[in-house]
């Protein structure tokens, strides 16, 4: 670059004033400092959106090309479908499990955590041990416990005197473990979070606080929780989208089964667009995941943005 | 704090503890026990013997998932360091027109889940020849609006007016961005890093797509891939690949979390 500029240009010469200004102008220097993100976000999360929607509108062979345009025909089929009914009830029901259990959870954890007392540091750690563990091995260790024969699960229920349990392999119960696992697992990255926004709360305040002799539940909704409220908003809004993304633990746990109890939809859409291959119905479902996903973002934003408190 | 308090604090934190860790604990015990106890449901193993260990490796490449999966994860997260703290930068100090317009645009990248486009995705890095390699597995998640606005928060911090003298004083943005921002903000860095490393190694959906080979496949695969094969016979193999996988990151964590507490408590003196 620098040797370019050393060159003369065939097209144009910049004097020095101009060319300054022009390597000052905020504009392209601020598209400068972005592009690598913009290139990236065009070309693997824009593009490929606009492609799934475009596909979604179309009847596609088996090798992803679209062949005839046939408007909202995907849809259709899809709502109709009873299949497509089953999986948007798991999805439904796995967020409305994990999520607010997940938060409440991790929240207790984080202000367990931000007590000053000796050894604290180690409690952190273990408390945020399960962000260190990946989806395919904590699979992996849960699948184990819910083993029915050998597992650790049916081996307390029987420990205290209750029928066994097939966890995994009854309709009933499948897309609760799963859930159950899922928390757990996410647990260590919204604690962490939660963990930082406690500790960056102003010190001043709980200062103030113990002088004027206020109570631990006064200090805990009056300071702790407006002050949390923006990292708590930040992880709700990451906690639900992480949970309409679920895939690996359904992959290794239940294949979707049994009867499709756990046939959550990004496992739906990665049936049928690369098992199936019926990229039509997989890009349709994309697309309404998409649209999920757009409506709760911005119910959120809506909803919080007033009383949220931010610094 | 009163005794009371501090017996109540320690009993909660003990209790969530054991329930926390319970199952990295339990597959732990399990690795090391024979088939039979197994079988019989044991908690502690009669003795502890790395057999499984040994028959894990020999049983799948785990070494070279292993190297796949750090290479993957390093290499995902300096693109990721280096793409975010860019843009983060353009959003704090640089004044543009426009800039609010690209900064929704940010914004709405975390509304689109990235699942929802995994199908071109995957046609597009076929069709740049990208299956099995190390360019498919890492350059799509360079990007990462998260990272971006974890760190703008930071830069935000930074006083506007020393941004402004240095202007006056003729140092570049970039020169600033590198000497100034960059080093004051380490503390998000390293948050920002370990979290993208994490998030990298526990990859699943994107390298089960992308890879059908040994060569490149990540530890991830190979568990799955070897959960598939040993199921119900021998889970104290299974186990040890389990550990084998978690150990990297459990280290990682254990030693990152001290350097993130280090990094807060100082931020907190100063």
């Amino acid at each position: 670059m620098n040797l370019a500029q050393r060159e003369p240009s065939p097209f144009k010469t910049y004097d020095e004033p101009e060319r300054r200004r022009w390597m000052s102008s905020p504009f392209l220097a601020g598209m400068l400092f972005l592009l690598p993100s913009l290139v990236l976000f065009g070309v693997f999360l824009f593009y490929p959106m606009m492609r799934t929607i475009y596909l979604s509108l179309y009847l596609i062979d088996t090798q992803g090309e679209p062949l005839v345009f046939v408007g909202v025909e995907n849809f259709i089929n899809l709502f109709q479908s009873s299949s497509f009914q089953t999986s948007a009830k798991a999805t439904g029901l796995f967020v409305l499990y994990t999520v607010p259990i997940g938060l409440i959870l991790a929240l207790v954890l984080a202000l367990l955590a931000n007590e000053k007392v000796k050894g604290i540091g180690f409690f952190r750690t273990m408390f945020s041990s399960t962000m260190g563990m990946s989806v395919a091995a904590s699979s992996v260790i849960w699948m184990f416990m819910y083993n029915p024969s050998i597992g650790i699960m049916n081996r307390l229920l029987s420990g205290i005197g209750m029928s066994e349990v097939q966890w995994l392999l009854d309709p009933q119960f499948a897309l609760m473990s799963v859930a159950a696992a899922t928390i757990w697992m996410n647990t260590g990255f919204t604690f962490l979070i939660l963990l930082g926004g406690l500790q960056n709360i102003d010190q001043q305040l709980y200062e103030s606080a113990r002088v004027a002799g206020v109570s631990d539940w006064y200090k805990l909704r009056k300071i702790t929780l407006p002050m949390l409220s923006p990292t708590l908003f930040f992880v709700t809004v990451v906690s639900l989208i992480n949970s309409f993304q679920t895939f690996g633990q359904i992959d290794i746990l239940t294949k979707g089964g049994p009867m499709e109890s756990t046939n959550v939809i990004v496992y739906s859409i990665y049936k049928d667009a690369f098992i199936n291959y019926n990229v039509g119905s997989a890009s349709a479902q994309a697309v309404l995941l998409f649209f999920c996903i757009l409506i709760v973002t911005v119910l959120q934003f809506k909803l919080t943005e007033r009383k949220v408190h931010y610094q | 704090m009163s005794l009371t308090k501090k017996i109540v604090t320690y009993t909660l934190l003990a209790s969530f503890t054991l329930i926390m860790m319970f199952p990295i604990l339990y597959a732990f015990l399990i690795s090391f026990m024979q088939g039979g106890e197994v079988l019989q449901g044991k908690l502690w193993p009669e003795s502890f013997s790395f057999d499984n260990y040994i028959s894990a490796f020999e049983k799948v490449p785990l070494l070279t998932y292993l190297l796949n999966s750090l290479i993957v994860s390093t290499v995902i997260m300096i693109g990721v360091l280096a793409v975010s703290s860019l843009a983060a930068f353009a959003f704090v100090f640089i004044n543009f027109k426009g800039r609010d317009i690209l900064f929704y645009l940010f914004i709405s990248t975390m509304m689109i889940p990235w699942e929802a486009a995994m199908v071109p995705n995957f046609q597009t890095v076929q069709a740049l020849g990208w299956l099995n390699s190390y360019a498919g597995l890492t350059i799509p998640f360079f990007a990462l609006a998260f990272g971006t606005f974890l760190l703008r928060q930071q830069f935000k911090t930074i006083p506007h007016e020393l941004y402004e003298a240095s202007q006056v004083s003729g140092i570049s943005r970039f020169r600033f961005f590198y000497k100034i921002a960059l080093p004051v903000s380490k503390t998000s860095m390293v948050t920002l890093g370990i979290y993208s490393f994490l998030t990298a190694w526990n990859m699943y959906l994107w390298p089960l797509l992308v890879t059908n080979n040994e060569a490149v496949r990540t530890v991830q695969i190979g568990l799955k891939q070897m959960q598939s094969q040993e199921i119900s016979t021998e889970w104290g193999v299974v186990m040890a690949g389990v550990v084998i996988v978690i150990l990297p990151t459990l280290v990682l964590l254990f030693l990152g979390q001290k350097r993130l507490q280090e990094g807060l408590t100082q931020g907190a003196i100063k």
